[in-house]
Protein backbone atom coordinates (compact mmCIF):
# COMPACT_ATOMS: atom_id res chain seq x y z
CA UNK A 1 0.00 0.00 0.00
CA UNK A 2 2.80 2.68 1.08
CA UNK A 3 4.55 1.39 -1.87
CA UNK A 4 1.49 2.21 -3.99
CA UNK A 5 1.41 5.63 -2.35
CA UNK A 6 5.04 6.52 -2.93
CA UNK A 7 4.88 5.67 -6.24
CA UNK A 8 8.49 5.33 -6.71
CA UNK A 9 9.27 8.69 -4.87
CA UNK A 10 7.43 10.20 -6.95
CA UNK A 11 4.04 10.69 -4.89
CA UNK A 12 4.00 14.20 -4.27
CA UNK A 13 3.74 14.82 -8.30
CA UNK A 14 1.50 12.02 -8.84
CA UNK A 15 -0.97 12.40 -5.84
CA UNK A 16 -0.78 16.48 -6.93
CA UNK A 17 -2.09 16.16 -10.20
CA UNK A 18 -4.57 13.44 -9.65
CA UNK A 19 -5.69 15.24 -6.17
CA UNK A 20 -6.32 18.52 -8.00
CA UNK A 21 -8.79 16.64 -10.37
CA UNK A 22 -10.37 15.27 -7.85
CA UNK A 23 -10.99 18.39 -5.93
CA UNK A 24 -11.83 20.42 -8.97
CA UNK A 25 -14.49 18.28 -10.52
CA UNK A 26 -16.11 16.81 -7.34
CA UNK A 27 -16.15 20.81 -6.38
CA UNK A 28 -17.43 21.46 -9.97
CA UNK A 29 -20.54 18.99 -9.43
CA UNK A 30 -20.99 20.30 -5.45
CA UNK A 31 -21.76 23.54 -6.91
CA UNK A 32 -23.95 22.44 -9.82
CA UNK A 33 -26.54 20.74 -7.38
CA UNK A 34 -26.39 23.52 -4.79
CA UNK A 35 -26.91 25.84 -7.85
CA UNK A 36 -29.88 23.83 -8.79
CA UNK A 37 -31.78 23.91 -5.28
CA UNK A 38 -30.98 27.93 -4.73
CA UNK A 39 -32.87 27.83 -8.60
CA UNK A 40 -35.98 25.88 -6.99
CA UNK A 41 -36.39 27.55 -4.07
CA UNK A 42 -36.07 31.04 -5.56
CA UNK A 43 -38.72 30.21 -7.84
CA UNK A 44 -41.28 28.74 -5.28
CA UNK A 45 -40.53 32.00 -3.51
CA UNK A 46 -41.21 33.80 -6.18
CA UNK A 47 -44.50 32.10 -7.09
CA UNK A 48 -46.01 31.96 -3.72
CA UNK A 49 -45.04 35.94 -3.63
CA UNK A 50 -47.53 36.44 -6.81
CA UNK A 51 -49.94 33.91 -5.16
CA UNK A 52 -50.15 36.07 -1.52
CA UNK A 53 -50.42 39.52 -3.75
CA UNK A 54 -46.83 40.26 -3.12
CA UNK A 55 -46.69 40.68 0.83
CA UNK A 56 -45.06 37.95 2.31
CA UNK B 1 -40.97 10.70 -42.54
CA UNK B 2 -39.83 14.61 -41.72
CA UNK B 3 -38.25 14.95 -38.51
CA UNK B 4 -38.46 18.26 -36.90
CA UNK B 5 -35.62 19.12 -35.23
CA UNK B 6 -36.62 22.33 -34.21
CA UNK B 7 -38.81 21.06 -31.84
CA UNK B 8 -36.27 19.42 -29.99
CA UNK B 9 -34.31 22.71 -29.98
CA UNK B 10 -36.88 24.55 -27.53
CA UNK B 11 -35.52 24.91 -24.03
CA UNK B 12 -38.98 22.93 -23.10
CA UNK B 13 -38.60 19.91 -25.08
CA UNK B 14 -35.08 19.79 -24.07
CA UNK B 15 -34.83 20.35 -20.40
CA UNK B 16 -36.81 16.92 -19.57
CA UNK B 17 -34.05 14.99 -22.46
CA UNK B 18 -31.31 16.19 -20.38
CA UNK B 19 -32.97 15.07 -17.41
CA UNK B 20 -33.01 11.59 -18.26
CA UNK B 21 -29.55 11.10 -19.77
CA UNK B 22 -27.61 13.13 -16.85
CA UNK B 23 -27.89 9.41 -14.71
CA UNK B 24 -26.59 7.93 -18.11
CA UNK B 25 -23.37 9.82 -18.41
CA UNK B 26 -22.67 10.06 -14.73
CA UNK B 27 -22.97 6.31 -15.06
CA UNK B 28 -20.69 5.65 -18.14
CA UNK B 29 -18.01 8.21 -16.18
CA UNK B 30 -18.14 5.91 -13.13
CA UNK B 31 -17.49 2.65 -14.87
CA UNK B 32 -15.09 4.58 -17.25
CA UNK B 33 -13.35 6.13 -14.38
CA UNK B 34 -12.58 2.46 -12.83
CA UNK B 35 -11.21 0.82 -15.61
CA UNK B 36 -8.64 3.78 -16.82
CA UNK B 37 -7.79 4.52 -12.83
CA UNK B 38 -7.11 0.69 -12.49
CA UNK B 39 -5.71 0.21 -15.71
CA UNK B 40 -3.34 3.39 -15.64
CA UNK B 41 -2.21 2.12 -12.21
CA UNK B 42 -2.28 -1.77 -12.09
CA UNK B 43 -1.44 -2.59 -15.58
CA UNK B 44 1.21 -0.54 -17.18
CA UNK B 45 5.04 -0.68 -16.14
CA UNK B 46 6.61 2.13 -13.80
CA UNK B 47 8.53 3.40 -16.25
CA UNK B 48 7.94 4.65 -19.97
CA UNK B 49 10.26 5.39 -22.61
CA UNK B 50 13.87 3.78 -23.20
CA UNK B 51 17.32 4.76 -22.48
CA UNK B 52 16.47 7.68 -20.33
CA UNK B 53 12.75 6.73 -19.21
CA UNK B 54 10.23 8.69 -17.44
CA UNK B 55 9.56 7.10 -13.67
CA UNK B 56 6.13 6.33 -11.85
CA UNK B 57 5.54 10.57 -12.37
CA UNK B 58 4.33 9.53 -16.13
CA UNK B 59 1.24 8.06 -14.77
CA UNK B 60 0.16 12.11 -15.25
CA UNK B 61 -0.69 11.16 -18.29
CA UNK B 62 -3.89 9.22 -17.82
CA UNK B 63 -5.43 13.00 -16.46
CA UNK B 64 -3.04 15.57 -18.37
CA UNK B 65 -3.55 14.18 -22.15
CA UNK B 66 -8.00 13.61 -21.27
CA UNK B 67 -7.68 17.19 -19.43
CA UNK B 68 -5.53 18.97 -22.27
CA UNK B 69 -7.97 17.26 -25.37
CA UNK B 70 -11.02 18.01 -23.48
CA UNK B 71 -10.01 21.70 -23.02
CA UNK B 72 -9.58 22.28 -27.08
CA UNK B 73 -12.64 19.73 -27.56
CA UNK B 74 -15.17 21.99 -25.28
CA UNK B 75 -13.86 25.05 -26.59
CA UNK B 76 -14.77 23.64 -30.18
CA UNK B 77 -18.01 22.97 -28.83
CA UNK B 78 -18.69 26.14 -27.69
CA UNK B 79 -18.04 27.75 -30.84
CA UNK B 80 -19.90 25.92 -32.83
CA UNK B 81 -23.05 26.45 -30.62
CA UNK B 82 -22.39 30.07 -29.85
CA UNK B 83 -22.00 30.24 -33.75
CA UNK B 84 -25.24 28.27 -34.59
CA UNK B 85 -26.68 30.79 -32.12
CA UNK B 86 -25.27 33.50 -34.14
CA UNK B 87 -26.95 31.91 -37.57
CA UNK B 88 -30.38 30.76 -36.45
CA UNK B 89 -30.98 33.17 -33.28
CA UNK B 90 -32.03 30.00 -31.75
CA UNK B 91 -32.42 30.33 -27.92
CA UNK B 92 -31.08 27.07 -26.92
CA UNK B 93 -27.64 27.05 -29.13
CA UNK B 94 -26.56 29.94 -27.02
CA UNK B 95 -27.62 28.12 -23.38
CA UNK B 96 -25.17 25.29 -24.57
CA UNK B 97 -22.92 27.57 -25.46
CA UNK B 98 -23.24 29.08 -21.79
CA UNK B 99 -23.68 25.62 -20.58
CA UNK B 100 -20.34 24.25 -21.76
CA UNK B 101 -17.66 27.34 -20.62
CA UNK B 102 -16.83 26.86 -17.17
CA UNK B 103 -16.51 23.03 -17.76
CA UNK B 104 -14.17 24.00 -20.85
CA UNK B 105 -11.83 26.18 -18.37
CA UNK B 106 -11.50 23.73 -15.58
CA UNK B 107 -10.26 21.16 -17.69
CA UNK B 108 -8.45 23.99 -19.33
CA UNK B 109 -6.53 24.72 -15.58
CA UNK B 110 -6.16 20.93 -15.02
CA UNK B 111 -4.23 20.82 -18.17
CA UNK B 112 -1.87 23.26 -17.24
CA UNK B 113 -2.11 21.91 -13.94
CA UNK B 114 -1.58 18.28 -14.14
CA UNK B 115 1.22 19.54 -17.17
CA UNK B 116 3.06 21.23 -14.27
CA UNK B 117 3.17 18.61 -12.02
CA UNK B 118 4.74 16.46 -14.74
CA UNK B 119 6.75 18.66 -15.66
CA UNK B 120 8.84 19.42 -12.71
CA UNK B 121 10.43 15.71 -12.52
CA UNK B 122 10.75 15.44 -16.22
CA UNK B 123 11.68 18.95 -17.33
CA UNK B 124 12.78 20.23 -14.06
CA UNK B 125 10.21 23.30 -14.04
CA UNK B 126 7.09 24.02 -13.12
CA UNK B 127 6.26 26.47 -15.63
CA UNK B 128 8.42 27.43 -18.92
CA UNK B 129 7.26 30.19 -21.89
CA UNK B 130 7.13 27.20 -24.12
CA UNK B 131 4.86 27.60 -27.07
CA UNK B 132 2.56 24.77 -26.07
CA UNK B 133 2.05 25.72 -22.60
CA UNK B 134 1.33 29.54 -23.16
CA UNK B 135 -1.39 28.75 -26.17
CA UNK B 136 -3.13 26.92 -23.34
CA UNK B 137 -2.80 29.65 -21.40
CA UNK B 138 -4.20 32.15 -23.13
CA UNK B 139 -6.90 29.21 -24.28
CA UNK B 140 -7.78 29.42 -20.20
CA UNK B 141 -7.78 33.02 -20.49
CA UNK B 142 -10.65 33.22 -23.47
CA UNK B 143 -12.88 30.74 -21.48
CA UNK B 144 -12.41 32.95 -18.55
CA UNK B 145 -12.56 35.89 -20.99
CA UNK B 146 -15.83 34.03 -22.61
CA UNK B 147 -17.59 33.99 -19.05
CA UNK B 148 -16.49 37.16 -17.44
CA UNK B 149 -17.93 39.03 -20.71
CA UNK B 150 -21.58 37.54 -20.56
CA UNK B 151 -22.25 38.09 -16.96
CA UNK B 152 -21.01 41.75 -17.41
CA UNK B 153 -24.01 42.43 -19.38
CA UNK B 154 -27.18 42.57 -18.47
CA UNK B 155 -29.19 42.48 -21.31
CA UNK B 156 -28.88 38.03 -21.77
CA UNK B 157 -29.79 38.49 -25.05
CA UNK B 158 -26.76 40.77 -25.89
CA UNK B 159 -24.53 39.19 -23.54
CA UNK B 160 -25.46 35.88 -25.91
CA UNK B 161 -24.34 37.60 -29.14
CA UNK B 162 -21.29 39.76 -28.03
CA UNK B 163 -19.44 36.85 -26.23
CA UNK B 164 -20.67 34.20 -29.14
CA UNK B 165 -18.25 37.00 -30.75
CA UNK B 166 -15.31 36.62 -28.74
CA UNK B 167 -15.38 33.12 -28.86
CA UNK B 168 -15.04 32.47 -32.30
CA UNK B 169 -12.54 35.27 -32.97
CA UNK B 170 -10.41 33.18 -30.00
CA UNK B 171 -10.85 29.94 -32.08
CA UNK B 172 -7.61 30.72 -33.60
CA UNK B 173 -6.29 29.15 -30.04
CA UNK B 174 -7.35 25.80 -31.22
CA UNK B 175 -5.43 25.23 -34.49
CA UNK B 176 -2.14 27.24 -32.52
CA UNK B 177 -2.28 24.69 -29.32
CA UNK B 178 -2.54 22.00 -31.77
CA UNK B 179 0.27 22.34 -34.20
CA UNK B 180 2.77 24.47 -31.42
CA UNK B 181 4.79 21.35 -31.00
CA UNK B 182 5.65 20.78 -34.46
CA UNK B 183 8.45 22.75 -34.70
CA UNK B 184 9.58 22.24 -38.36
CA UNK B 185 13.66 22.39 -36.72
CA UNK B 186 14.58 21.83 -33.27
CA UNK B 187 17.37 24.37 -33.53
CA UNK B 188 15.56 26.80 -34.83
CA UNK B 189 12.80 26.66 -32.17
CA UNK B 190 13.13 25.95 -28.44
CA UNK B 191 10.04 23.72 -27.62
CA UNK B 192 9.92 22.12 -24.18
CA UNK B 193 6.82 20.20 -24.70
CA UNK B 194 7.07 16.32 -26.22
CA UNK B 195 5.56 15.80 -29.43
CA UNK B 196 2.36 13.41 -28.98
CA UNK B 197 3.04 10.16 -30.90
CA UNK B 198 -0.12 7.63 -30.36
CA UNK B 199 1.15 5.29 -32.43
CA UNK B 200 4.49 4.18 -30.60
CA UNK B 201 3.19 4.41 -27.55
CA UNK B 202 2.63 1.29 -25.54
CA UNK B 203 -0.81 -0.61 -25.62
CA UNK B 204 -1.48 -0.66 -22.08
CA UNK B 205 -1.14 3.03 -21.57
CA UNK B 206 -2.85 4.15 -24.92
CA UNK B 207 -5.86 1.75 -22.86
CA UNK B 208 -5.95 3.78 -19.83
CA UNK B 209 -4.85 7.10 -22.01
CA UNK B 210 -8.51 6.69 -24.08
CA UNK B 211 -10.49 5.17 -21.33
CA UNK B 212 -9.84 8.49 -18.98
CA UNK B 213 -10.44 10.60 -22.62
CA UNK B 214 -14.12 8.88 -22.50
CA UNK B 215 -14.85 9.01 -18.78
CA UNK B 216 -14.37 13.22 -19.17
CA UNK B 217 -16.28 13.05 -22.18
CA UNK B 218 -18.89 11.95 -20.65
CA UNK B 219 -18.12 13.85 -17.17
CA UNK B 220 -18.16 16.77 -19.41
CA UNK B 221 -21.76 15.64 -20.81
CA UNK B 222 -23.24 14.97 -17.31
CA UNK B 223 -21.89 18.36 -15.59
CA UNK B 224 -22.81 20.39 -19.03
CA UNK B 225 -26.32 19.26 -19.01
CA UNK B 226 -26.83 19.65 -15.13
CA UNK B 227 -25.56 23.32 -16.10
CA UNK B 228 -27.81 23.86 -19.35
CA UNK B 229 -30.99 22.94 -16.79
CA UNK B 230 -30.28 25.93 -14.39
CA UNK B 231 -29.91 27.85 -17.15
CA UNK B 232 -32.67 26.87 -18.71
CA UNK B 233 -34.85 27.08 -15.32
CA UNK B 234 -33.58 30.60 -14.56
CA UNK B 235 -34.31 32.03 -18.29
CA UNK B 236 -37.66 30.37 -18.86
CA UNK B 237 -38.63 31.14 -15.14
CA UNK B 238 -41.78 32.96 -16.25
CA UNK B 239 -42.89 30.36 -18.91
CA UNK B 240 -46.11 28.46 -17.95
CA UNK B 241 -44.08 24.96 -18.19
CA UNK B 242 -41.95 26.00 -15.39
CA UNK B 243 -44.53 27.18 -13.53
CA UNK B 244 -46.00 23.32 -14.17
CA UNK B 245 -42.77 22.01 -13.36
CA UNK B 246 -42.51 23.90 -10.13
CA UNK B 247 -46.73 22.70 -9.04
CA UNK B 248 -45.74 19.28 -9.87
CA UNK B 249 -42.83 19.84 -7.04
CA UNK B 250 -44.74 21.35 -4.71
CA UNK B 251 -47.45 18.85 -4.37
CA UNK B 252 -44.70 15.73 -4.70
Amino acid sequence: MSEFLSQGGYGFFVWGAYGMVAVLLVAEVLQLRAQRRTIWSRLGRLTRMRDTGGTE
Amino acid sequence: MTLNWFKFASPASFYPIAGRLIPVFWILTLLLLAIGLYWGFFETASKLGGSNPQKEYYRIIFIHVPSAWMSMWLYIVLVGWAAIGLVFNTRLSFMMANAVAPTGAIFTFLALWTGAFWGRPSWGTYWDWDPRLTSELVLFFLYIGYIALHSAIDDTRRADRASALLAIVGLIMVPVIFWSINCPDPNQCAALHQRSNLTRIDGNILFSMLTMTLAFWMYGFAATFMRLRSIILTREAENTWVQELLNARRQA
